[in-house]
């Protein structure tokens, strides 16, 4: 069974249609590159995956370990294992990273029927794991995203995908206001989190990203399909050659 | 349905059931006849056993007030009040002067017991993880002065406030044990003539707290009055008056919770703050009077005149409010700047939900030289309400080097509510430097679906960024309160009891 299975998937915004048809099979260590042109649908499919409200599913499906994703509320999603890494993490004034990461964990265990983690044991561990990310104290001390460059910003989305060690993750172009040392530190980030039990989806517009996330399996996206799908030496391909040639295919 | 109009839902559908304190207590009580007449004055006054000269205050009160009309100025809506269909005095029955806690009437210990609030004489022990890098647990004690509808029926830790030469005691009882002091200060901070609701408090109020704190005495323990109004169509009108001697510090809390009842009933408070040479009080409130039914019927009105005179050089004071509850919300806690370099402070946080009316702020004076103030003011509107922020910051001509710096924040919740700012800012003095700065914002769908998108339910979304709202004000509380106020804000705005 796959642990992500989306079934000709049709979604609309207000009237109108944006995925017609979508299908997407995500086995567990797998990591998907999707790439496709600027309004070709592909952050609508990672805000359906992950449940934003706004978006109307007209017809397919969605499969999460077999279980019906679109049936269930977005934190009960982020409970089961899908974790969404923002394009635009939000800033949230007055409320400490820290004391965000601990709701939101223990929000989480709570739902999978599992025992609150107590603050001291909660502190030692997200030190832990901000040390093995290379991120500073500090920032978990700041107001969630507030103030935080771009870098740091989405540092903090890879910090909350080790902490909450979801099963499979949606980087929603993640590469976009970095510079390349911040790319690079991000996607290490990333990287370290490939296990063999948990599956990405990394959503892109460039292939620069690709260089350092190395993708199991590349898909084209256009107007709202998957027009292909190959291996890695596709995402160069389109490198080369630009999305036109696709443009006719859907 | 979208995150931001399934949150309007809820709060909607917030009924009287969310109510925590709205029980009624079934004890026999003492009334005086309804309605007021000087002989309503004179009934008070008799029971309180006053000396002649407090009635004669009373009485001057009144024929002040039945030459005055009602304010309208505030932007709430209410229907007239009939001042003739009041109860003007409420006692718990049997009157007889208590020797010790025990004596209390059973029913009434239960009532505070339930509310959560110690009569019993023990420290209360922090049930709250110290956050991290903060301070150990501490048992820290709290005097508390209890209430119940028109008098106390107890005062805590008075044996030690003593010791430290700290008076805390009913009003009723320092007119008769302390009648210099309270002659000395009583009404020169709000003035019988000041407004019609506090001059109305100033011919009927029948308790309320007294605090001294002696020079260079700081008071060894916070101290606290809860108010609780039970009776049926009773006004509760406390007179609290608390003087910190030169070179004192003294910190106070009161909480306020009422029943629910289908009519609105009426409470007209005074507070009146003096401090001394180098002296300083914190006075802070955590009010939760019943707001009313989901349909706006019942909930307490509550118009209140708070001043503090900060009379003495370099004194200061500072008042932090949490306010949640009453139908109606009319309240200006305020300081006059009077001794050099003397200053003020306003925290608040003003929550309105249902069909709630807030038109609350501050009044900041400054007549001496280089006194200085501050104002943090966030306002929450949720539900069809609507909450106000009106403050006043003035320079008098001699107040060289005056400062203030005022931030009103509001918050909206859904789009059937109204938050508004209504600032005065008068400088008559070239020297003085205002800064004002204020912000209007609306939950973001944005951010309570990344909350959500971490695992947090829509309430603990909205709990959790309406709390980062309001956090510079809660740190201002005292930490047991802190963790309480935090509690009733989530209480306020959310769709269940918690």
């Amino acid at each position: 069974m796959s642990l992500l299975e989306v079934k000709d998937l049709q979604v609309r915004v207000e009237e109108r249609e944006i995925l017609h048809g979508l299908s997407l099979n995500v086995n567990p260590g797998e990591v998907h590159a999707i790439m496709g042109p600027n309004g070709s649908g592909k952050s609508t499919l990672s805000h359906v995956i992950a449940g934003k409200p706004g978006y109307e599913v007209t017809g397919g499906q969605i499969l999460f370990r077999g279980e019906d994703l679109l049936e269930m509320d977005p934190n009960e999603r982020a409970a089961k294992g899908v974790f969404l890494a923002f394009q635009y993490p939000v800033e949230i004034p007055g409320v400490t990273t820290w004391n965000f990461l601990h709701a939101a964990l223990n929000a989480q265990r709570k739902a999978r029927g599992e025992d609150e983690i107590s603050s001291p044991a909660f502190l030692k561990k997200v030190r832990e794991v901000a040390k093995s990310l290379n991120i500073p104290q500090d920032m978990l001390k700041r107001g969630v995203n507030v103030g935080f460059s771009g870098g740091e910003k989405k540092r903090n989305e890879i910090l909350q995908m080790a902490l909450f060690e979801p099963a499979v993750c949606i980087l929603d172009e993640m590469d976009s206001g970095l510079d390349i040392d911040a790319l690079r530190i991000a996607a290490d980030g990333v990287n370290a989190l490939r296990s063999p039990e948990r599956a990405m989806v990394v959503i892109t517009h460039y292939q620069r990203l690709l260089n350092y996330i190395v993708p199991d399996v590349v898909h084209v996206m256009s107007k709202g399909r998957v027009v292909k799908s190959g291996g890695k030496e596709l995402a160069l391909e389109l490198e080369e050659s630009g999305y036109a040639q696709f443009e006719d295919a859907a | 349905m979208p995150a931001v109009q399934e949150t309007v839902e809820r709060v909607r559908r917030i009924d009287v059931d969310q109510y925590r304190y709205g029980f009624e207590t079934q004890i026999e009580s003492d009334k005086a006849p309804k309605g007021l007449s000087e002989d309503t004055v004179r009934f008070i006054s008799a029971k309180k056993n006053e000396p002649p000269w407090m009635l004669e205050w009373r009485l001057e009160a009144y024929r002040r007030w039945l030459t005055m009309t009602e304010p309208t100025w505030a932007r709430v809506d209410y229907p007239k009040i009939d001042y003739q269909d009041i109860y003007y005095y409420a006692a718990p029955k049997p009157k007889k002067t208590l020797s010790s806690i025990d004596e209390i009437d059973p029913e009434i210990l239960k009532t505070y017991e339930k509310l959560g609030i110690p009569l019993r004489e023990v420290a209360i022990l922090e049930g709250v993880e110290p956050p991290p890098g903060g301070p150990p647990s501490a048992n820290r004690k709290i005097a508390v002065d209890a209430v119940f509808d028109s008098v106390s029926v107890a005062t805590t830790f008075q044996k030690e406030l003593k010791a430290a030469g700290v008076i805390f005691m009913p009003i009723s009882e320092a007119i008769r044990e302390h009648p210099e002091l309270v002659q000395k200060y009583l009404g020169t901070v709000v003035p019988t003539s000041d407004n019609y609701f506090a001059t109305l408090n100033s011919a009927v109020f029948s308790d309320g707290s007294f605090v001294y704190v002696p020079p260079g005495v700081r008071c060894p323990m916070e101290l606290s009055t809860y108010f609780r109004i039970n009776e049926r169509n009773t006004g509760q009108f406390e007179r609290t008056l608390i003087i910190a001697d030169k070179g004192s510090y003294v910190s106070y809390l009161e909480g306020c919770t009422a029943p629910q009842r289908d009519e609105n009933q009426l409470h007209a408070a005074v507070v009146e703050l003096v401090t001394l040479d180098d002296a300083e009080i914190k006075y802070s409130t955590v009010q939760n009077w019943y707001p009313g039914n989901s349909e706006g019927k019942g909930g307490i009105y509550n118009f209140v005149t708070k001043r503090g005179d900060c009379r003495g050089k370099n004194s200061k004071i500072s008042w932090t409010q949490v306010e949640t509850g009453s139908a109606i919300t009319w309240k200006y806690p305020s300081c006059i700047l009077r001794g050099d370099n003397s200053s003020g402070e306003f925290y608040s946080i003003a929550i309105s939900n249902g069909f709630q009316q807030v038109d609350s702020g501050t009044k900041m004076i400054h007549l001496g030289k280089n006194t200085s103030s501050r104002i943090i003011s966030k306002g929450i509107a949720a539900g069809k309400s609507q909450n106000t922020y009106r403050g006043l910051v003035s320079a008098h001509r001699k107040a060289t080097g005056a400062r203030n710096y005022t931030a009103c924040d509001s918050l909206l919740i859904g789009d059937k509510c109204g938050a508004h700012t209504v600032p005065y800012v008068e400088a008559k003095n070239s020297s003085a430097t205002f800064e004002h700065e204020a912000t209007t914002s609306k939950i973001s769908e944005d951010v309570l679906f990344y909350c959500i998108q971490r695992g947090l339910s829509q309430e603990e979304a909205v709990g959790l960024v309406v709390n980062g709202f309001v956090k510079d004000v809660l740190q201002q509380l005292p930490m047991e309160f802190a963790v309480e106020a935090q509690k009733l804000i989530s209480i306020s705005l959310e769709g269940s009891v918690g």
